[in-house]
């Protein structure tokens, strides 16, 4: 096979993501391993290795001495083609073995657009795609990952889900499998004593029924399933791994740097915002901790960058000091320090030009909504004099470029919404032209809109995506009223936001749709150079379903939907009383200002949520 | 000039020259060696690679300049730096020289040529008698494509059988001024003979030269 491999990679593009050996890669002897674990993302190799929970969790499960976790990506489709041709099967990089030989195969489901590489993933491996197909014990094939609050529509393919963080859960998963190798269990034994591991779901333990609209009727367990799987968090994050030696890529990928998670959860809670409830609640790590594991990543890896992740990083107590600290650090030293997701507010423009002393890059701000009315009814905080005051400050400062995030089709919005982002962006060209420092160099305001999805575990997870019809309306509307030359419009196209609607809130019958997608030549659906929206209409055409009834369906309050199976922590009355609070355009305030009791700090064995 | 002396070889020579620049960077960083950066708006470690090789081609003698901020650290550079490499890429030595890479003249080239099925009959002198004379091949460059003749640029050509499917030819080629691609030599043998034409090709650079074939360093 190697020769095989070395034949192939001289005619495909890009080889070196194929090749793994990058610095800090782990190697085991074999002979020594008990348990070999596949960590498959299912995207290309510069995607999923900016991924930072893929180096924590290998971090994690190679700290085991008798595990080697080892990663796997989806290889680009002219590779595919030539491993199909040539019989060569998926493979791990770090040991280039194929991974049908492996114990437990653990996939990073991220986003819904990456359910098809799954499928073509499993197969390029020549393993049975579902899990019913795969009857012996090993190996198991599993998914972890945001996208999993809702694991029906994938619930087909995987013999089980982790849900919620995996730095715990994975290692519990690990070990049941150890004792179920030395023990001989069959592969049900192995399913059912491994969802008594809470943060656990095992589809094939539970039954559907369907009412005759389609609807859920209801999900009965058998073999002492729980009727709710709960989450899993790890609440000390410093007393957790912390992935300050991880492994530098020799070739490009998209984010090529030290990513600096200060804290997990938001305290802000957007409305339409998934990641702002399913990571809830809000965990912190100190500025001294952060600090010192900020210094060993760099010096570690040799990353000329450093970037604070977290959802909103501007809510970080301590920011300010941080990156002073930080900037201490990494300036005699020619590291620079990025802050991406900053709120327009005046703090965080502070901070920013302090920040860009080190390195200019672009600004960029997400209103989300056009008029105050509907970012109240979103719950987005950020008031327009906020915003403006914020873009004088930049423009005085020299900015002349700036970038505004929209969405399109919120719940409530009205043509006069719509026409309040053209009105807002006037209003910002009036600043540059107030304000600006150099007129004469022009300005840049490019504007972009994406369709809404409403998503599993947020208020909105009952309403309907406006259909494509109505979308595109909208942003012709916007586009005939926003035509100054100073303003680029961009918009997403709708297709793909609703294939995400679709699949985020279907249920187990979607699953069948998926595998059709996939038998037609679905994959790398993230990629507009691969993504088929005709191939999605023919697939669920094939199967009798209808993408409407999941994507542009108002949801009956008391409706079973098909991820109460699962729960983030947040509580449903909660979701509801926001729900309420969105069309009554009220306000919520943050954790921060007032614990409004969404229920999550039941995670945390202390209770009490931090800021 | 400080310079370093390295192999790329295995997986690495997949690396494409700016991988190998980004890896080279941050090698230094990692094990504590501060570089030189240029002056400017932007400063960036200075490097300087002779002879950038092509992805997919090994090598035994790529050459890098750069400065240290601390030359007295020069010499415990090869052990130092090797511990923070990705595999394949390994420091043979650092030392001064004031040599300038626009003294390079020569190179070896080492290719090897798998037949699947089998070695075609005479190989050996059916590949000598094509780069025996002018080989004309079509070259592309930033305007299309080209007519050249290689032969001027081949100094010296040895062909051996080294295994039961495969035929090794040994070329010293002209490094720059004009360069030739070695990927050439395999154009040339499947417009001349094409029944030759190997099922996959090996390449590893392996030393250069000066004009008077001094080993270049
Ligand atoms: S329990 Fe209160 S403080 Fe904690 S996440 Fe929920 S609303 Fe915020």
């Amino acid at each position: 096979m190697k020769q095989q491999l070395e034949r192939i990679l001289q005619r495909v593009q890009k080889p070196a993501r194929y090749i793994g050996g990058e610095y800090n890669e782990i190697i085991k002897d074999k002979s020594k391993i008990n348990i070999r674990f596949a960590f498959c993302f299912p995207d290309t190799y510069e995607i999923g290795m900016s991924n930072l929970g893929l180096h924590i969790l290998y971090g994690v499960l190679n700290g085991e001495p008798d595990v080697w976790c080892e990663r796997v990506f989806a290889p680009w489709g002219d590779m595919e083609e030539e491993m199909r041709r040539c019989n060569v099967p998926l493979y791990a990089l770090e040991s280039g073995d194929p991974i049908s030989s492996f114990d437990i195969i653990g996939f990073s489901l991220g986003y819904e657009m990456s359910y098809t590489n799954v499928l073509n993933m499993l197969d390029l491996a020549g393993i049975p795609i579902k899990a019913s197909d795969r009857k012996e014990l090993f190996p198991i094939v599993f998914a972890g990952g945001t996208s999993c609050v809702n694991p029906e529509p994938m619930s087909d393919f995987f013999d089980l889900f982790a849900i919620g963080e995996g730095e715990e859960l994975d290692l519990d998963i690990v070990n049941l499998l150890k004792i179920a190798k030395k023990g001989g269990w069959d592969k049900t034994r192995f399913l059912s004593e491994a969802a008594k591991i809470p943060g656990v779901y095992v589809p094939s333990l539970y039954d559907i029924s369907y009412n005759s609209d389609g609807t859920l009727n209801s999900v009965l367990t058998n073999n002492g399933a729980p009727m709710v799987v709960t989450k899993r968090i790890i609440e000390e994050l410093e007393n957790s791994y912390f992935p300050s030696r991880t492994i530098v890529p020799s070739t490009e990928i998209v984010h090529d740097r030290v990513s600096l998670e200060l804290f997990r959860g938001c305290i802000r809670g957007c409305r339409f915002c998934q990641a702002g409830y399913v990571y809830r609640p809000v965990r912190r790590r100190s500025p001294d901790f952060l600090l010192k594991k900020a210094e060993e990543a760099l010096s570690d890896s040799g990353y000329e960058e450093i970037t604070l992740s977290s959802l909103s990083t501007s809510d970080y107590k301590g920011l300010n000091e941080l990156c002073d600290d930080l900037l201490e650090w990494c300036e005699p030293r020619k590291v620079s320090l990025s802050l991406p997701s900053l709120r327009a507010d005046n703090f965080s423009m502070e901070l920013m030009s302090k920040v860009q002393k080190v390195r200019r890059s672009g600004l960029t701000f997400a209103p989300e909504a056009g008029s105050q009315r509907l970012r109240d009814v979103i719950n987005k905080n950020v008031r327009e004099e906020e915003l403006l005051e914020s873009c004088r400050v930049a423009f005085e400062g020299g900015w002349n470029s700036l970038k505004l995030y929209f969405m399109l089709g919120l719940p409530t919005e009205t043509d006069e919404d719509v026409l309040a982002i053209a009105d807002l962006v006037n209003k910002v060209l009036d600043t540059w032209r107030t304000y600006a420092k150099n007129r004469s160099r022009g300005v840049k305001i490019n504007v972009s809109t994406s369709c809404f999805v409403p998503k599993p575990h947020t208020p909105f997870q009952w309403e309907s995506q406006i259909d494509m019809a109505e979308y595109s309306r909208r942003v012709k509307l916007l586009r005939e009223n926003m035509r100054s030359r100073s303003v680029s419009y961009s918009w997403h196209e709708p297709d793909v936001s609703f294939v995400e609607a679709v699949l985020s809130r279907g249920d187990r019958r979607v699953g069948r749709a998926i595998e059709e997608a996939w038998r037609l030549g679905g994959k790398l659906d993230s990629w507009s150079e691969y993504f088929s929206f005709d191939r999605w209409v023919s697939a669920f055409e094939k199967c009798g379903l209808d993408m409407s009834f999941y994507a542009c369906r108002v949801r009956n309050i008391d409706e079973v939907l098909p991820w109460n199976i699962i729960s983030v922590g947040v509580d449903k009355s909660y979701l509801e009383s926001e729900r309420k609070n969105a069309y009554a355009g009220k306000i919520t305030p943050d954790c921060r200002a007032l614990c409004t009791g969404c229920g999550a700090n039941s995670l945390l064995l202390r209770r009490d949520c931090d800021e | 000039m400080s310079r370093l002396l390295m192999r790329k070889t295995g997986n690495a020579k997949y690396l494409s020259h700016l991988d190998l620049m980004r890896t080279m960077q941050r090698a230094f960083v990692r094990a504590g060696l501060e570089i030189k950066h240029t002056q400017g708006f932007n400063p960036h470690p200075y490097m300087s690679f002779a002879l950038p090789l092509s992805v997919g081609i090994e090598s035994l003698c790529e050459l890098m300049d750069f400065e240290l901020d601390d030359a007295t650290e020069l010499e415990r550079i090869p052990c130092t730096l090797n511990q923070k490499l990705p595999a394949g890429l390994h420091i043979v030595s650092a030392y001064r020289s004031e040599n300038k890479f626009k003294n390079i003249k020569w190179l070896d080239i080492f290719c090897e040529l798998y037949y699947d099925d089998e070695v075609p009959e005479n190989a050996v002198t059916r590949l000598q008698n094509i780069f025996s004379k002018s080989v004309v091949v079509e070259k592309r460059t930033k305007r299309g494509t080209a007519q050249i003749d290689i032969f001027p640029l081949i100094g010296s050509l040895r062909i051996n059988r080294t295994a039961e499917k495969v035929v090794a030819i040994d070329a010293r080629i002209s490094a720059q001024d004009p360069s030739l691609n070695p990927g050439l030599l395999i154009t040339a043998i499947n417009k001349y003979e094409q029944s030759l034409t190997p099922d996959f090709t090996k390449m590893e650079r392996r030393e250069i030269y000066d004009a008077d074939l001094k080993v270049f360093r």
